[in-house]
């Protein structure tokens, strides 16, 4: 088997909570990544998908290295880049890029679109100066914005075309990995789906692999043929997409599908099973012990306390769960 | 909460001593202090009678230790423990005890740095206090009636006569106040400094006001711009909306609601420039000729006073540290998201 | 003819700036029952919380116009002084916002912020009204509220603190409750929670609610009725049901193609609608949707550019502001497309 693009093993990040007493030491630690592991291939998408605090964000902050790791593998197309230094991040820059959630306070207010997209090519001496406008241009006419537009601010722009200046940024380095931070929730619902589709279109073009990160269920349905669900630093199942919507293992998968609010179904009735899961998510400092979510599990048993369920394969086909009562 | 106020006090002291060094050091690298006491008719005998009785000869770093001992526990000078015995059988008087916390003794003044600095202290302390009062009491009101009535006339002229008066340089509103106000026209009595215990408060306070006003214009005329601006911002914020949605007067919303929220962020800036006030109280002083601070500093430059110039750098300092301190606990007592999080 | 409970009548609101009006919602009529709720959706800046932030008065004191009628128990609210309005709000009209973290106040104990609307309008002691508020807290779903009630809005997770809103908002049962996005803020199992919440204490105190989103889901889950608004103005209206499965304009049809829809085939492609919304500074004569509409070329004699569409019944009992003729088009709630029988 070819070595796949990026494969994580065991990630772990673990941010310490200082005591608030005179001399301040360490008490605690967030567990805010506790052992992820998955496989992106060259071209394909991921999704990664989970509530606020569950971890995707700093997933995502890890594997382009914006933070170290405290433990764990990030091999990308190979090689071991957990703990690499800066030496050998830089190059490694061009290969990993990043599109963030708010189009508003990711892109610098004083500098013009051809200066924020061409930036990557100054730093790496990619493209000779001379040549440097045209390039950008042609990024702007890629992701559908006028490209006489170069000189412009962002304030002059839509969210939406914001959002596709910082698309055209990452694109400027060609890079074959796209972390994409929840790319459209910041952005209105007609404008969402432009969004979606240009970022299909370009995965499709320049063949490059995506890890989407998103708390919207249906919009990573929509672009990811594998998707992971987090749920306090762990994955809790990884499934195929039709696997995992039509035929949820984990628990709190169901429950979290079951909660999307549906047109079809409100409408036309005939509505599934409604699950309410109750309370709040637990501490990531002190999670609960064995299967952090039997907290609010309706299925919860005793094992479920003492013994921590490991992703396992479910089933016939390729979907993974972390649980010890899987759904059928 | 006490933990916090203890941290930051023992934060604090650190950088005080990390500040007494950084000041000693460029002191005493620009030569030997002795040569600047030494006088017109400085002979090499002197000078290094000077030098060795002083302790001028020791290395820099005893003598940082022997400056920051005197800080905790005191010292005597002369510093040199011979030629100081010796002294204290044959003409005791001249055996000078400076109690903790020593910040030296002027040869040239023949004074504790400690005595000059309380002698000149009262003014500018009293002045800078009662200054603090005028411009945080009168920005603050008209900075919430300028963002109250934003837009209308009246809102116009405050800011108008703000930046007038923000534009004015101290020592003209001092000259003003003292030609025309006091002399000329003879509106308020002619400022004199008068300690409380010379005559009383009312004379104390009248002695005080013009040179009060004249500090505190420029920070009142800054205070009434930058308090529209935060009580603005406030009565933007979503919180603001929800008070009204409840259906609260107006003056609730404002009151309770608005100004609690703007004037918080007025108190860490308030600390800080009451602070920087208390140095930079020279030119006032000077041109009412009132023995503060400022005058000794001015003094003391003139004389290449080093020691005492070095304590008031310290004082100066500890001031600005202390009000960054006071002001932090305080800013956690207003704010919960602060003392709880 | 007797009126409804609420009826918002020819409702306009106008910001006048220095590069001309804004006009954030232009003649704008709906009504709404008690007991019933009133979906409204749109984008940002579509006008749907200018238009419910009147029904408070919360334009008052500001440079707003608001012209029109909002008719509410029998009393125009828009013709009350400013007392008059101040004591219906809170007491018998109430609003809960998107944000909960900014829209209670940092520096103040949740309880105290909640006893201040019950102190307001009721002369009880403070110490019924904090009996009330931790009865109210514990009616909202907060563990331990005799506990809470003197904790931080910062203490409280998203969720809870929306809790806290809607405890806020209903201390003096009041007959109608405005919600401005509640739940957009918040993780899809919370927002189910509050969803249902909401719900409940609606049926509970037969309050009428006007549920304000841009999530058709949301709407199609909680509303009896909705109001589309595009760009200041109402482009459809009717019951939940009959607007949903078979909306009869081409920006609904729109925003229900643009979502990604869980129970959707993945393989249809999002249709987005192409474009941005117009500046509702100087809009253009003619339909507001006409420069994203894929379908005016249907339409004779290019009206869509010159002449602004009524809001006139379409053939499933709904409104719809729009000159297509609806023999033209079908739209497949299965598929979730419009066919077109123009050519």
């Amino acid at each position: 088997m070819a070595t796949p693009l990026l494969e994580v093993k065991d990630l772990v990040m673990h941010f310490p909570v200082k005591s608030r007493s005179v001399i301040s030491r360490t008490v605690g630690h967030v567990k805010a990544v506790d052992g992820v592991s998955f496989t992106v291939a060259a071209g394909q998408s991921l999704g990664l998908v989970g509530e606020s605090g569950c971890g995707k964000t700093t997933t995502g902050r890890l594997i382009t290295r914006l933070q170290k790791p405290t433990s764990g593998q990030i091999l990308f197309e190979g090689r071991d880049i957990a703990q690499a230094g800066p030496r050998v991040l830089k190059p490694l820059r061009r290969e990993i890029q990043m599109i963030f959630q708010d189009p508003y306070t990711s892109l610098n207010p004083r500098q013009t679109v051809g200066e924020i997209v061409g930036a990557p090519l100054v730093i790496h001496k990619l493209v000779p100066s001379n040549k440097r406008l045209a390039h950008v241009q042609e990024l702007l006419e890629v992701v559908g914005l006028n490209p006489e537009h170069y000189n412009r601010y962002p304030h002059e722009f839509s969210g939406g075309q914001r959002q596709r200046i910082g698309i055209a940024r990452a694109l400027t380095l060609q890079p074959k990995l796209l972390v994409a931070d929840e790319p459209v929730s910041a952005l209105d619902v007609s404008i969402q789906a432009q969004v979606i589709n240009l970022m299909q279109d370009l995965q499709r073009e320049f063949n490059i692999a995506f890890l989407f990160i998103a708390h919207d269920l249906s919009i990573v349905r929509h672009f990811c043929p594998e998707i992971a669900v987090m749920y306090l630093g762990k994955i809790v199942e990884k499934a195929p997409r039709e696997e995992l919507y039509e035929h949820p293992k984990h628990p709190y998968t169901k429950a979290l599908l079951s909660a999307v609010p549906n047109i079809e179904q409100a409408i036309l009735g005939g509505r599934r099973e409604r699950i309410r899961l109750s309370g709040d998510v637990p501490s990531p400092i002190n999670p609960p012990s064995g299967c952090r979510f039997r907290t609010r599990c309706w299925k919860a048993q005793d094992i479920c306390a003492t013994e921590e369920p490991l992703l396992r394969r479910v089933g016939a086909g390729a979907d993974e769960a972390a649980c010890h009562f899987p759904e059928q | 909460m006490i933990a916090f106020a203890i941290r930051r006090i023992l934060v604090g002291i650190v950088l005080l001593l990390a500040m007494v060094l950084v000041v000693f050091v460029l002191f005493f690298a620009a030569g030997n202090p002795a040569r600047d006491v030494c006088g017109k008719y400085c002979t090499p005998q002197k000078l290094a009678n000077i030098t060795q009785v002083y302790g001028y000869d020791k290395p820099i770093t005893y003598q940082f230790g022997q400056f920051v001992k005197g800080l905790a526990v005191g010292r005597d000078y002369p510093v040199d423990d011979k030629y100081r015995e010796a002294l204290q059988k044959s003409n005791p008087s001249l055996v000078i005890h400076c109690d903790a916390p020593c910040l030296g003794y002027s040869l040239r003044s023949a004074i504790t740095v400690n005595d000059a600095i309380a002698k000149y202290a009262p003014v500018t302390i009293s002045i800078a206090v009662y200054a603090f009062i005028i411009w945080i009491v009168f920005g603050v009101l008209f900075g919430v009636i300028a963002a109250v009535f934003k837009g209308k006339w009246l809102d116009r002229v405050i800011v108008g006569v703000t930046l007038v008066v923000y534009a004015l340089p101290t020592f003209f509103v001092g000259t003003f106040l003292l030609q025309f106000i006091a002399i000329r026209w003879k509106l308020f009595p002619y400022p004199r400094y008068v300690s409380i215990a010379d005559g009383g408060v009312f004379n104390w306070l009248i002695g005080l006001t013009l040179p009060a006003m004249t500090l505190a214009l420029f920070y009142m005329a800054a205070y009434v711009r930058i308090t529209r601006a935060f009580v603005l911002e406030s009565l933007s914020e979503d919180y603001i909306r929800t008070a009204r949605a409840k259906g609260l007067t107006e003056r609730v919303v404002l009151f309770k609601h608005g100004l609690r929220a703007a004037l918080t962020p007025l108190l860490s800036m308030a600390g800080l420039d009451f602070a920087a006030l208390l140095a930079g109280a020279v030119i006032t002083e000077a041109v009412f000729s009132y023995q503060g601070l400022g005058l000794l500093a001015v003094i003391s430059n003139r004389n290449s006073d080093l020691p005492i110039l070095i304590g008031l750098v310290i004082v100066a300092g500890a001031a600005v540290l202390a009000a960054n301190i006071i002001v932090d606990i305080l800013y956690a007592f207003v704010d919960p998201r602060v003392r709880l999080s | 003819m007797s009126r409804a409970f609420l009826s918002v009548e020819n409702l306009s609101v106008n910001f006048p700036t220095s590069d001309g009006i804004v006009r954030a919602t232009d003649d704008l009529s709906y009504t709404l029952e008690r007991g019933q709720t009133l979906g409204i959706v749109g984008e940002s800046g579509s006008g749907k919380s200018v238009s419910s932030s009147a029904i408070l008065g919360l334009h008052r004191n500001t440079n707003a116009h608001v012209s029109g009628a909002i008719w509410f128990g029998g009393t125009n609210l828009l013709a009350l002084s400013d007392d008059e309005m101040r004591e219906r709000r809170g007491k018998e009209v109430a609003m809960i916002f998107q944000d909960p973290l900014s829209a209670l106040h940092p520096y103040y104990r949740v309880g105290d912020q909640i006893s201040e609307a019950h102190l307001a309008h009721n002369r009880v002691s403070k110490r019924a009204a904090r009996a009330r508020t931790i009865e109210m807290l514990a009616r909202v779903g907060i563990p331990q509220p005799d506990r809470r009630v003197d904790d931080y809005p910062h203490q409280f997770s998203g969720g809870m603190r929306q809790r806290v809103m809607i405890a806020m908002a209903l201390i003096n049962d009041p007959v109608l409750l405005i919600a401005d996005e509640p739940t957009t803020a918040l993780d899809v199992t919370v927002q189910a929670q509050i969803l249902d919440l909401l719900q409940d204490l609606q049926k509970e105190f037969d309050t009428a609610l006007i549920m304000i989103t841009h999530d058709l889901g949301v709407i199609a889950e909680i509303a009896d009725d909705v109001l589309v608004m595009y760009a200041g103005r109402a482009v459809e209206y009717g019951s939940a049901r009959a607007l949903l499965s078979q909306p009869a304009m081409p920006y609904t049809w729109g925003l229900i193609q643009s979502i990604p829809d869980v129970s959707r085939s993945v393989d249809l492609p999002l249709r987005p609608i192409p474009g941005n919304p117009p500046s509702l500074l100087n809009q253009p004569a003619g339909c507001p949707f006409y420069a994203r509409c894929d379908y005016s070329k249907f339409v004779a004699d290019n009206r869509c550019a010159t002449e602004l569409p009524e809001l006139a019944p379409a053939s499933y009992g709904h409104l719809k502001r729009c000159h297509l003729k609806e023999e033209l088009s079908v739209y497949d709630t299965q598929l979730a497309v419009v066919e077109t029988g123009a050519n």
